[in-house]
């Protein structure tokens, strides 16, 4: 009799220790990812695994890219340094499990905005970094100059896991010629195989192509086709359920687009403080309380644009220098003919 | 009283155990997508999948369900997992009886063999004969005819494709001829047992299966054609073949790696069946007047397999297992087109997942289920 007292205080214990587990995992979902970050002293950022100007990491194991900036303003906002990032490369299959798991707390890595991505899966896009669209490289000995020209066959190398499965088919269907779609999880597998002459063609977003061109054997014999075949807006995604950090993460990329619309950049902003424009002035936290709505103090945009730069700095750091796209196309502020536009930071 | 309690109160605490386990991780994880505004349900299935796959053995577009796409990607898989057991199954008893063989060559050839790719991990292995055919084979426009009407090309490997005229009448004949000779090896077998008498039933075996399908074509209206693959120009250099049937270089790349690799398991498994049967057995054979194919067929042999049989068991089940890699190498296989794309699109990752998991184990268990029937059948027989 006693043994069977003992294996039921032991049973109750069990039963007190998964208790434990589930109270502690409903504390963590009430406790804001803000809390979280300012007790481990640095922004958790998935980011691709590798793609130039985007998010890539240099020998030293240093981010660059557009979608790097953005998690770094995030840091510079609410922890007052652009380099308390830790940086995790994702697959594009692995990206959203990533974030809705908790395992990261902001997703920057050349993500499109859709309609199913936003309702369905626990994720909420805070805004556009970049608008690019699906586009294809060809060899310039083909003698294919549009995507008019495609016949019946064509073998199409790709990535798994992205909108532009479902654009190719799309495009294709709608054209009636038939294809072969070769598609592989990892970027530089699409690249080895497109460059060994497996595929007819490599497709994906035209800012990938410009930035995948320069990993194939020879670049100069291939060209991205002329033709946009879809709307890829590329933008950062927090988790659904945390509001103020959606905030966060929406008005750090908004003040860099609009730093770059007043002219405020990394090398004038602690001049702008006494600037006639009142404008200005709420953009590097000389004027009005906008900080407070989040919890952060009133130089938090202030420092973004100090330590990071305004998207212009940014594009033309990660971009345009680079050689990969230097025309900003659409990119371009909606002041200069491009649709950057944004909501007014006051 | 006391006894009852003793026996029953561990292994009740043991179920509870493993229920509390399953309940609090399934409450977890609800509470956790409902948090998360993430929906469960398998509604998903029937909606349209709106993705193409590069290589498909039933009719599929993207305009069929998500249901659809997962009968193609399991089909795919049981494909390569199918030819590769077939293949490393034939390559590993040769190998296996090479390693006993008492020429010096052919023995250290065949350990070498094992050695060699047995001890290299099966990725690897799979990338090698991936972007190693890729680079090493011909682009389709220079490729050499093999058999007069096969290419071997970076693009795949293009086949006549048959063209059947009343291939059901074929089917019937060969069925037919199947069940004919089920009868007359039972008949054989009586005709044995009752009166000693022997007659060559391999013989006439070969004979039905070749003549009943022969008559068909004479008198079964059946006919067959073959739709020889042709060069078409895509681009001013970039070329296909058209017609016929094309296997694309990633079923060739994972089928020759699965096998090979495999096939070195098989071959100590077969190498351990037949080194266990006991000397005496082949001695004590040859001595009651048996030949040498005699002593191999009736007493080594189903002495060996009763050896071989389940560890083999395991290979195959690794080997099916191991073809879940083919998602490396655009292989569109249940991970590949499950698994990757179609998780992708819905975001249902909880009840993709367990549906991948739950259909591998049903494979495996099957596998399991018919080598277990075998190795039943083949055993030692206690009266």
């Amino acid at each position: 009799m006693f043994k069977i007292i003992k294996q039921l205080t032991s049973l109750v214990a069990m039963f007190a220790v998964l208790f434990a587990f589930s109270t502690e995992t409903m504390a963590a979902k009430k406790s804001k990812t803000l809390e979280n970050t300012k007790k481990r002293g640095f922004v958790r950022c998935g980011v691709s695994q590798g793609l130039p100007g985007f998010s890539n990491a240099d020998e030293s194991g240093n981010w660059t890219g557009i979608d790097v900036d953005v998690c770094r303003a995030v840091a510079a906002a609410t922890l007052g340094d652009a380099t308390k990032v830790k940086f995790t490369p994702l697959s594009a299959k692995e990206r959203f499990t990533a974030l809705t798991s908790g395992e990261i707390d902001i997703l920057s890595r050349n993500t499109t905005w859709t309609l199913s991505r936003d309702a369905d899966i626990g994720l909420t896009f805070v805004g556009v970094n970049f608008y690019d669209g699906q586009g294809f490289m060809v060899r310039k000995g083909s003698g294919i100059s549009s995507t008019g020209e495609f016949k019946n066959g064509t073998s199409v190398c790709t990535n798994l896991g992205t909108t532009t499965e479902l654009n190719m088919r799309d495009f294709f269907d709608s054209k009636g010629i038939s294809y072969e779609p070769v598609v592989f999880e990892k970027a530089d597998e699409v690249v080895a195989a497109y460059d060994a002459g497996r595929c007819d063609t490599y497709t994906t977003d035209k800012s990938g192509l410009a930035a995948q061109r320069t990993k194939l054997s020879a670049p100069d014999d291939h060209v991205v086709l002329p033709e946009t075949i879809s709307k890829e807006p590329l933008g950062p995604v927090v988790r659904q359920g945390d509001s103020v950090w959606e905030d966060i993460v929406r008005w750090s990329l908004n003040t860099m687009i609009e730093a770059e619309e007043y002219g405020v950049n990394s090398s004038n902003a602690d001049m702008m403080k006494t600037s006639n424009n009142p404008a200005i002035k709420r953009l590097v936290g000389a004027e009005g309380e906008l900080g407070a709505a989040f919890g952060l103090d009133n130089d938090w945009n202030l420092r973004i644009i100090k330590q990071v730069g305004n998207y212009g700095e940014s594009y033309k750091r990660n971009i345009a220098d680079t050689g990969i796209l230097p025309d900003r196309g659409p990119n371009e502020l909606w002041t200069k003919g491009g649709i950057l536009y944004v909501p007014p930071a006051r | 009283m006391n006894n009852i309690i003793k026996r029953f109160i561990p292994q009740i605490l043991a179920i509870l155990f493993v229920v509390l386990i399953f309940g609090f991780l399934t409450l977890n994880a609800q509470t956790n997508m409902d948090n998360r505004g993430i929906d469960f349900g398998f509604g998903f299935l029937s909606q349209e999948s709106s993705f193409d796959v590069q290589f498909s053995l039933i009719e599929y577009s993207g305009s069929d369900s998500y249901a659809r796409a997962f009968l193609v990607g399991l089909l795919n898989t049981l494909l390569v997992s199918f030819i590769s057991i077939i293949l490393c199954t034939i390559l590993g008893v040769i190998i296996g009886v090479a390693r006993l063989s008492s020429n010096y060559l052919i023995k250290n050839t065949a350990a070498w063999y094992v050695e060699f790719f047995r001890n290299i991990p099966l990725l690897l292995q799979i990338f090698f004969w991936y972007y190693a055919a890729l680079r090493a084979l011909p682009m389709p426009e220079k490729a050499n005819a093999w058999f007069g009407v096969t290419y071997m090309t970076v693009k795949g490997y293009y086949i006549p494709a048959m063209v059947w005229e009343n291939l059901n009448v074929f089917l019937y004949c060969g069925f037919a001829a199947i069940i004919a000779i089920i009868l007359l090896r039972n008949y054989a077998n009586k005709l044995r047992d009752i009166q000693g008498k022997q007659i060559p039933v391999l013989l006439y075996s070969i004979g039905l299966l070749i003549v009943l399908p022969i008559l068909s074509f004479l008198f079964g209206g059946v006919s067959l054609e073959f739709e020889i693959p042709e060069l078409k120009k895509l681009s001013k250099i970039s070329y296909i073949y058209e017609g016929g049937i094309s296997l694309p270089p990633e079923l060739i790349a994972l089928v020759l790696a699965l096998s090979l690799y495999t096939s070195t398991f098989v071959a100590e498994c077969v190498r351990a069946g037949i080194e266990g049967v006991s000397k005496g057995q082949k001695e004590a054979a040859a001595s009651v007047g048996l030949t040498h194919n005699q002593v191999l067929k009736l007493v080594i042999m189903p002495q060996a397999l009763r050896i071989i049989i389940p560890p083999t068991t395991n290979q195959y089940l690794n080997l099916t297992k191991n073809s879940s890699l083919a998602a490396a190498i655009a292989y569109p296989d249940l991970v590949l087109v499950f698994a990757g794309t179609a998780l992708m699109q819905t975001g249902k990752a909880i009840e993709i997942v367990s549906i991948t998991m739950l259909t591998y184990l049903t494979i495996s268990l099957t596998i399991a289920a018919i080598m277990n029937w075998y190795n039943k059948k083949i055993e030692i027989k206690e009266k």
